[in-house]
């Protein structure tokens, strides 16, 4: 058996933002799409449990049309909660996180590709699903749009937001129950915007400013989560 | 010619202190082999040279450069490989050491890949998932790993449990061909290994 040789060219390897990022969005993608599954369960949780509320409350069309875009925002908020504690623990526990922390990467620039995986696979089919729950309630066309529209925009707030705890569970013993109490409150202000957004629609007033307030907390959080979850994450290595 | 060069770590988990004032050297085409029984913060040790871990006192140098400074310069020739392999089990063997190569952004090629593989004995396994393959066979994606990055440094975490005799033989190549490239490793382990260390850190109980 013959062991070729191989010049020794450490030092080239490039560092970067966007290849770190790259490299973590592709993993992570393919890692879903091998296991379909884990993402049909979050679009299967979102439509059961949006369905189950006509039945349990009655099917008065005044009140669904009322109560309709709430509902559906809580179901994606629970839907793309579901998915966030094996964001990084898988990784965690096989020692992939280790070889990613130790890649010259940095390491913003890969947990950015994981988070931006994790919205690919839950806050999109979400987002693009949620017209179709928004019919079941009788929600007239341009609420539809202004729902579906205010989902985009909150939905990888949530996934950012998300990951950040995930990061700050990240080994602690009963971390999916830890999570679930760090991560549902810093939702809320997420929920009141989205499900505003939406409801100013269906009363004639404006949705703008609750969508301008929706892009400008997905704005912050584009960059003040990636250091955050950085440094999350050392300290889980530690 | 590459150096590296660890002065004075010392570190301790809690009230136990588990080592202190510890120094090495190695140069270019050498390696330092980490001893000691279980428990003794080999694996800690490692972790701190590496950066992985948060050393009490000591510092690590890379070409006479803090590692703590030029921290992704380090990185960018360092190959680290803990007792945790990485491999992701859903991934096939192939798709593995595809993922473990390109976080480290190094490009090869489809047949240098096969090539390796059918080096350390994967070759007819390479589209199984990960999970389908033994203990072994998933080192051996880790020793394919060390055949392909052209990294300087190796560090490495007990690289021959769970390998056979053939598998360790095949490590004991590698291990030299790097040396020879003027590669250099720092290596716990509890075997002896062909080529001789240069060096030997002794870790108390």
């Amino acid at each position: 058996m013959n062991v070729a040789a191989a010049p020794l060219a450490g030092a080239g390897v490039r560092a970067s933002f966007t290849g770190g990022f790259a490299w973590a969005f592709a993993r992570d993608v393919r890692l879903a799409l091998r296991h379909p599954g884990e993402t049909m369960l979050v679009i299967a949780f979102f439509v059961l449990v949006a369905s189950l509320f006509p039945l349990g409350i009655g099917a008065e069309p005044q009140l669904l049309q009322r109560i309709g875009a709430g509902v559906i925002w809580v179901c994606a908020l629970l839907a793309a909660f579901l998915s966030l504690p094996a964001l990084f623990a898988g990784d965690h526990a096989d020692g992939s996180l280790e070889q990613m922390a130790l890649s010259p990467h940095p390491v913003s620039a890969w947990a950015s590709g994981k988070i931006a995986a994790h919205w690919v696979a839950s806050g999109l089919p979400l987002t693009v699903l949620s017209p179709l729950l928004g019919l079941q309630y009788g929600l007239t066309p341009d609420t539809l749009v202004v729902l579906a529209a205010a989902l985009a925009l909150g939905t990888p707030v949530l996934s950012l937001l998300g990951a950040a705890c995930a990061a700050l569970t990240l080994g602690a013993r009963g971390g999916g129950m830890l999570l679930a109490l760090i991560a549902l409150p810093l939702f809320v202000p997420i929920l009141v915007f989205g499900a505003g957004a939406a409801e100013a629609q269906a009363a004639g007033l404006a949705a703008t400013p609750h969508l301008s307030i929706l892009a400008a907390g997905l704005l912050v959080a584009l960059f003040a989560v990636p250091p955050a979850v950085a440094l999350a994450i050392r300290i889980a290595l530690e | 010619m590459n150096r590296l060069e660890a002065r004075a770590l010392g570190c301790s988990r809690g009230p136990a202190r588990l080592f202190r004032d510890v120094s090495f050297e190695a140069r270019a085409g050498e390696w330092v082999a980490l001893r000691g029984p279980n428990g003794s913060g080999k694996t800690t040790l490692l972790r701190c040279a590496a950066g992985l871990a948060h050393a009490d006192a000591g510092e690590t140098f890379w070409n006479g450069v803090s590692t703590a400074r030029e921290r992704e310069a380090f990185r960018a020739c360092l190959l680290y490989a803990g007792h945790l392999p990485g491999i992701k089990d859903d991934f096939s063997a192939e798709e593995n050491l595809q993922a473990a190569l390109g976080l480290r952004g190094v490009a090869v090629e489809g047949a240098a890949l096969r090539s390796a593989l059918e080096t350390v004995g994967l070759a007819a396994r390479r589209r199984l998932p990960a999970r389908r393959l033994s203990a072994g066979q998933r080192r051996r994606i880790g020793l394919a790993r060390l055949a392909l990055d052209p990294a300087p440094l190796w560090m490495l975490d007990e690289p021959l449990t769970a390998l056979d005799d053939e598998g360790q033989a095949l490590f004991g190549r590698l291990l030299a061909r790097h040396l020879g490239c003027g590669g250099l490793a720092v290596i716990s382990t509890h075997h002896a290994l062909t080529p001789a260390p240069a060096r030997e850190v002794r870790l108390g109980p």
